[in-house]
């Protein structure tokens, strides 16, 4: 494995799904709890635990797309192409996720919030199944043919495995969600939260054991690269310790440490499904010489190196301001009148 | 109904759905940025209850513009996989450059401006303001490069053959400065700043005709109606440059657009009238010559007409007849509105003059229009082609595709944005209802700390 700019571009857009993964995957998990507290109250706190960054957290994922038509054309065209009806579900449930935020506390009537609490939590918790059955897939293999045009179809999409792959997905999010939740609020919510928080892990865990016994008894080509390159281990372990951080992390009432920890385990989940998939981007089932690589699929050198200039001016920046924006609303939420 | 037709109708109207939004989030961007930029400098803190109260209507016109907006990346590639395929090298750049310069800046900066109020010092959220305001600009730069380069494509080759031939990028500047591409910004940014501000004035209007909410009304109509007169002049100004860039560039378009089927010296300019395709002839009034004197700059060189290009060549005439026409009508009522509210607002008349408010009321519908009509009609006109000369619009559909498919994903998206709409209305006739707040005249927490700098000077 050498440093070229296909290379440096698979990276690249891994860091900017990854940060989708680790930002947004906060904001769906708080979605998907978001019902589990039928106190107007503490659904408003739930809320605006995530309204001021929900919408920026979304932009990476609106990044990392840009940056996959830019630097992986082919890809992007048979993959949204092929994923069609999938990717307009997922839209569907993004646009519900988010104007629900914006809709829901503006007027009083029950009817009306409870519509919209629904739209929210529903809306988070299919976008998040669907973007894990996404990754499942593309880990699975999906058929392609030799123009590199995707061959099956969507209900050939929604098989075991990459089902597996969404409800994991949700799982994690779910107690991300949790962990951020419990960062974010005091008093009874807190407690709950916590409750929560360990269910989640619980639940992850179940899911993470399960789909990593199913990998290596069900993809064989994932299970060769991990026999071939045992140090792959070594980030798996990390991810485990990272997990195991996180209830040693709540009883020393390091809530802030709790979620580093949390998005450690993401990071670590995305560089293993990363390192695994690694050159390819759609694995081609059953005709692997029709799989789409970094190099097959690839722009110009000329646009990945300009592609480059932008990133390095832009992303700097943008990661500093992230960081600004998330001091200015650091703390614990208050419900005040500027509040969703 | 075949696939091309359904994808076409689904890109078409979830894009025009989306377009009601960013306009609106840049022209307001420019109005709150003003209002809480004449609020720092004058310390009335009359714009600063306007800065709040707009903040609101920006919120919810923003988080619909969001919620829409990212369906239209996804859609190049479902629908148009052919087509990403071919300007991915070209086209993609620019739109990766939309989220890391354009769509960061304006959603992080967002939070601030909208929950930062109390939590912030003045000089940070007008800072904050300001930066959504820019990123609201920049994403209207980068889209607008893209498909400029789509109308006029420079800076690239074509390399390989075929069905795996594809546009590759050759100068980064001539494809971003591609030979329509600053007209056409400024004519969009001009449009965009007309929305925002018709809203601010027609909202103020109706305060003023119901007789509520006075002293704000009379200060919002002020910054709107000085922004409305400005953009909707200069917006007959930057039409004016598109369409002559338009006779070099794309001069097809440019006689579908005048329904000019004859190129002939003294070539004239429909003024109101119909076209007849079928015998190649426009029925109405007619400014003879006039057409030559707007892009030439001289009565008698003749205007390229539709009879140099083969039939299989032409844009469809009646359609971008109707929609340029429908703009430039629009464009044309919507100064003559904005001169008349100002000329009688500086005279101090204008809220006697009701006939004039309810017109006011009603001039927020004409910047939506006109801004629908204008992009119809640049990407009506630009047809047979996708990409112009380069690919035509059927070979940019994406191979996989089904009709059924596309069909369903039209009947879910119809529903949704129909929902969408009726909330967004409801939403914010509720919030104009409801009126500016009278706790904003007092600034709170951080924000009612007095200038540090005025301070030490005192």
């Amino acid at each position: 494995m050498h440093l070229d700019l296909n290379t440096i571009w698979f990276v690249l857009i891994g860091v900017l799904l990854t940060g989708y993964a680790v930002l947004d995957g906060f904001d769906l998990g708080i979605g998907a709890l978001h019902l589990f507290t039928n106190k107007d109250e503490e659904r408003r706190i739930l809320l605006n635990s995530i309204g001021p960054v929900w919408d920026g957290n979304e932009v990476w994922l609106v990044t990392g797309g840009g940056a996959l038509f830019a630097a992986f054309p082919n890809v992007y065209a048979t993959a949204f192409s092929g994923f069609y009806f999938a990717l307009m579900l997922l839209l569907a449930a993004l646009i519900f996720r988010g104007v629900a935020i914006e809709f829901r506390s503006k007027r009083p009537e029950k009817w009306w919030r409870q519509m919209w609490d629904i739209s929210f939590s529903v809306g988070s918790i299919v976008s998040s199944l669907l973007i894990g059955t996404a990754l499942g897939n593309i880990a699975w293999g999906v058929p392609v043919d030799a123009n590199g045009e995707f061959a099956g179809t969507f209900l050939g999409l929604l098989t075991p495995y990459p089902l597996l792959v969404g409800v994991t997905t949700v799982a994690l999010f779910m107690m991300h969600g949790a962990i951020y939740g419990v960062m974010k609020t005091e008093g009874e919510l807190h407690d709950k939260l916590r409750v929560w928080a360990v269910r989640g892990i619980i639940f992850f865990v179940i899911c993470a054991v399960t789909l990593t016994m199913a990998t290596l008894l069900y993809v064989p080509h994932m299970a060769a690269r991990v026999r071939e390159n045992p140090w792959l281990f070594s980030v798996a372990l990390a991810n485990m310790l990272a997990i195991a951080n996180i209830p040693r992390e709540f009883h020393l009432a390091n809530d802030g440490n709790a979620f580093l920890s949390s998005c450690a385990t993401i990071i670590t989940l995305m560089m293993l499904f990363a390192l695994n998939i690694f050159p390819n981007m759609i694995y081609s089932l059953p005709h692997p010489e029709n799989s789409l690589n970094i190099y097959n699929s690839a722009s110009s050198s000329k646009t990945l190196g300009i592609m480059l200039i932008i990133a390095c001016l832009g992303v700097p920046v943008v990661i500093a301001y992230t960081i600004c924006i998330y001091w200015i609303f650091r703390g614990k939420v208050k419900i005040d009148r500027l509040s969703y | 109904m075949d696939v091309l037709t359904l994808a076409r109708i689904q890109f078409g109207g979830t894009i025009a759905f989306h377009y009601i939004y960013p306009p609106l989030s840049i022209g307001l961007g420019l109005m709150l940025v003003l209002m809480e930029g004449a609020w720092l400098k004058t310390g009335n803190n009359l714009y600063h209850q306007m800065a709040r109260f707009w903040t609101k209507i920006f919120a919810l016109t923003f988080a619909i513009g969001v919620a829409t907006g990212i369906v239209m990346e996804f859609e190049f590639g479902t629908n148009w996989a052919a087509y990403s395929r071919f300007v991915g090298d070209v086209f993609g750049s620019a739109l990766a450059a939309e989220g890391i310069f354009a769509f960061f800046l304006e959603s992080g900066f967002l939070a601030v401006l909208l929950f930062g109020w109390d939590k912030v010092g003045r000089k940070i959220h007008f800072f904050a303001t300001c930066m959504v305001c820019l990123g609201a600009h920049f994403s209207a730069v980068w889209i607008v490069v893209a498909n400029s380069w789509m109308q006029t494509p420079a800076g690239y080759h074509i390399v390989g053959e075929g069905l795996h031939a594809r546009a590759e990028i050759t100068d980064f500047w001539q494809l971003i400065f591609n030979p329509s591409m600053l007209d056409r910004l400024f004519h969009t940014i001009c449009g965009a700043w007309c929305a925002g501000s018709f809203l601010v004035v027609s909202v103020s209007a109706w305060y003023l005709l119901k007789g509520k909410h006075l002293q704000f009304a009379r200060k919002s109509l002020k910054v709107g109606l000085t922004v409305a007169l400005a953009a909707s002049l200069l917006q007959a100004v930057t039409g004016h440059k598109s369409a002559q860039g338009l006779e070099k560039n794309q001069p097809a378009k440019l006689a579908a657009f005048e329904s000019l089927y004859q190129t002939t010296s003294n070539t004239p300019m429909v003024l109101l009238g119909w076209p007849d395709e079928k015998n190649e002839t426009v029925s109405g009034l007619t400014a003879p010559g006039l057409l030559s004197f707007l892009t030439h700059n001289d009565f008698h060189t003749p205007v390229i007409g539709l009879d140099q290009f083969k039939p299989e060549d032409r844009p469809p005439v009646t359609a971008s007849f109707i929609f340029f026409h429908g703009m430039v009508f629009i464009g044309f009522a919507l100064i003559a509105i904005a001169t008349l509210g100002f000329f009688y607002f500086r005279h101090g008349s204008l809220h006697h003059r009701r006939w004039l408010l309810w017109l006011l009321v009603f001039s927020v519908l004409g910047p939506q229009l006109a801004n629908q009509f204008g992009w119809f009609a640049a990407e009506v006109g630009r047809q047979p082609w996708i990409v112009y000369g380069l690919m035509r619009t059927p070979a940019g559909l994406s191979a996989v595709v089904k009709a059924n498919v596309i069909l369903s994903s039209l009947i879910l998206f119809t529903l949704i944005y129909s929902l969408l709409f009726a909330v967004f209305v409801y939403l914010l006739n509720d919030k104009i209802q409801h009126g500016p707040h009278e706790d904003d005249l007092i600034p709170s927490g951080k924000l009612a700390l007095p200038d540090p700098i005025k301070k030490s000077l005192k």
